[in-house]
């Protein structure tokens, strides 16, 4: 086993007093001193500091990249203008997700950051078969992002650039001297940017943005529960190789036209399945009271037929209870269906709900 | 009066052939935000090792096994609208049960504080 990596603001994280845990073979902080609870609340009342750097970050370069692009991708990224970030996937033959990826037009080239735990897959997936693209693993930045409703601020008051941006827009912007890359985008389901540093000015600056009163660091823990309130998959848990885009819920994240055309790895099923519907999907589900219900629980039918099972699970901060994702046989998936989830053997009464659990705050 | 300890992290005040049992401030530091704990119910009893119970943080669910044989006599109830009290003061007014023991030679398995703190290091 080789021993986890480190990003550029590993000594931040421990000077914070980041518990360190070892994630797709980095070590990152789960949470700090605040704990999870508070760094959730944080986040979604104020503003929090998220390192990601262990996601990859990918350069393209070349002619009709974004053409490109569309014969590993469903989305439209052939049409994606400058300046403007678009969420997707590689999707694999039989149409499952091979992995999610934000895409970027950043004019001159195409910034891609795609899961840490994927990296080794996704690099050689792009350079075998985008013929002419240039594909350049960036491994001498940082990626931090700064997400809540006072994000603005916090990152505004440093780069006044990031105040113009809307949600999925990027552009190049100085802060404190040094050339970053800043897009408003992220994965708690609250305003925020996503900010990639060169690697020797990331604790400088990422001390800058913890200077403002509203601002404190948050962990992998936090990350996750806000997510999953705002309705976001998790690559591994809520989709993966076997998994659909359908199914996953993901179809507002397919264009138009590429629904037509098709053209695209697993085009056959996933065209189907946005006719006719998939045979099972990802829905939202409220267990009643408070236990939590986590990945792998078993979904019954109040007659106890098994009809799915969960995929990410926990207890929400800002619900104030117990909230889950999870797939489940198409018939059973409308919101208000009655379900029990098997938790230590004992059925516990939950509902089909609409996602996301907590509405998405983002900057249009 | 006497508190002994166990190596899952629990701490069992014993008086007479009672005692009051909980997880100890260490564990409840280790877990993080407590948001659901699972009880036994009052007249239940167990044997040493069993599960008696489950806490689960945002993070993640834990077990509560049973240091010693005995039956629950009381629990406390203030648990389900109060998980966080766990977190508070575990080792105080967020005990888990009041337990009738069964067996008090297994008391000498425990570790008194001093055991305890050199156990979690």
């Amino acid at each position: 086993m080789t021993a986890p990596k480190r990003t550029p603001l590993y000594d931040l994280h421990v000077e914070l007093g980041g518990k360190m845990v070892d994630f797709a073979g980095w070590e990152m902080p789960v949470q700090y001193p605040m704990g999870i609870m508070g760094e959730h609340k944080q986040c979604r009342d104020k503003a929090a500091v998220f390192d990601v750097s262990h996601m990859g970050q990918v350069i393209l370069r070349g002619e009709n990249v974004g053409e490109k692009l569309e014969a590993l991708c469903p989305q439209a990224y052939a049409t994606l203008k400058e300046g403007k970030a678009r969420y997707g996937f590689f999707t694999n033959p039989d149409g499952g997700i091979m992995d999610d990826l934000i895409v970027s037009n950043a004019g001159d080239h195409f910034f891609v950051v795609v899961n840490a735990a994927l990296r080794h897959q996704d690099i050689p997936h792009m350079k075998a078969n985008m013929e002419g693209v240039e594909v350049t693993e960036i491994f001498d930045r940082a990626l931090v992002a700064v997400q809540g409703p006072k994000a603005e601020d916090v990152v505004g008051d440093l780069c006044p650039a990031a105040r113009h941006l809307k949600f999925m827009e990027t552009t190049e912007a100085d802060i404190m001297g040094v050339a970053c890359r800043v897009s408003r985008l992220g994965y708690t389901g609250e305003d925020g940017f996503e900010i990639s540093i060169p690697e020797d000015k990331a604790i400088e600056i990422t001390r800058a943005f913890l200077a403002h009163a509203d601002c404190e660091p948050a962990g992998l823990g936090a990350r996750d529960s806000l997510r999953l309130e705002a309705g976001l998959c998790l690559y591994g848990n809520d989709i993966d190789q076997s998994t659909s885009p359908v199914e996953a819920s993901l179809g507002w994240a397919i264009q138009k036209r590429r629904r037509e055309e098709g053209g695209f790895p697993g085009a056959e099923r996933i065209q189907k399945e946005l006719a006719e519907g998939p045979a099972r999907k990802l829905v939202g589900i409220a267990p009643e009271g408070r236990a939590p219900a986590r990945q792998g629980v078993e979904v019954q039918s109040p007659e106890g037929d098994t009809i799915g099972q969960i995929t990410s699970g926990g207890f929400g901060p800002t619900v104030g209870g117990p909230v889950a994702m999870g797939y489940v046989s198409a018939d059973h998936s409308a919101a208000g269906e009655t379900v029990n989830l098997i938790v230590r053997g004992k059925p516990l009464p939950a509902q089909i709900v609409a996602l996301p659990f907590v509405k998405q705050n983002y900057k249009r | 009066m006497a508190t002994y300890y166990s190596e899952e992290h629990e701490w069992i005040e014993v008086e007479g052939d009672t005692a009051t049992l909980g997880i100890t401030a260490h564990a409840a530091e280790q877990l993080g935000d407590v948001v659901f704990v699972e009880q036994k119910d009052e007249g239940e009893e167990f044997e040493k090792g069993d599960e008696i119970g489950v806490i689960e943080s945002v993070k993640a669910a834990s077990e509560i096994y049973a240091p010693v044989d005995g039956e629950v006599i009381e629990v406390n109830e203030t648990l389900a609208d109060n998980p966080a009290s766990l977190n508070d003061d575990p080792e105080g007014n967020a005990w888990i049960y009041k337990i009738k023991l069964s067996n008090a030679a297994q008391l000498e398995d425990l570790m008194d504080l001093n055991g305890y703190k050199t156990f979690i290091g």
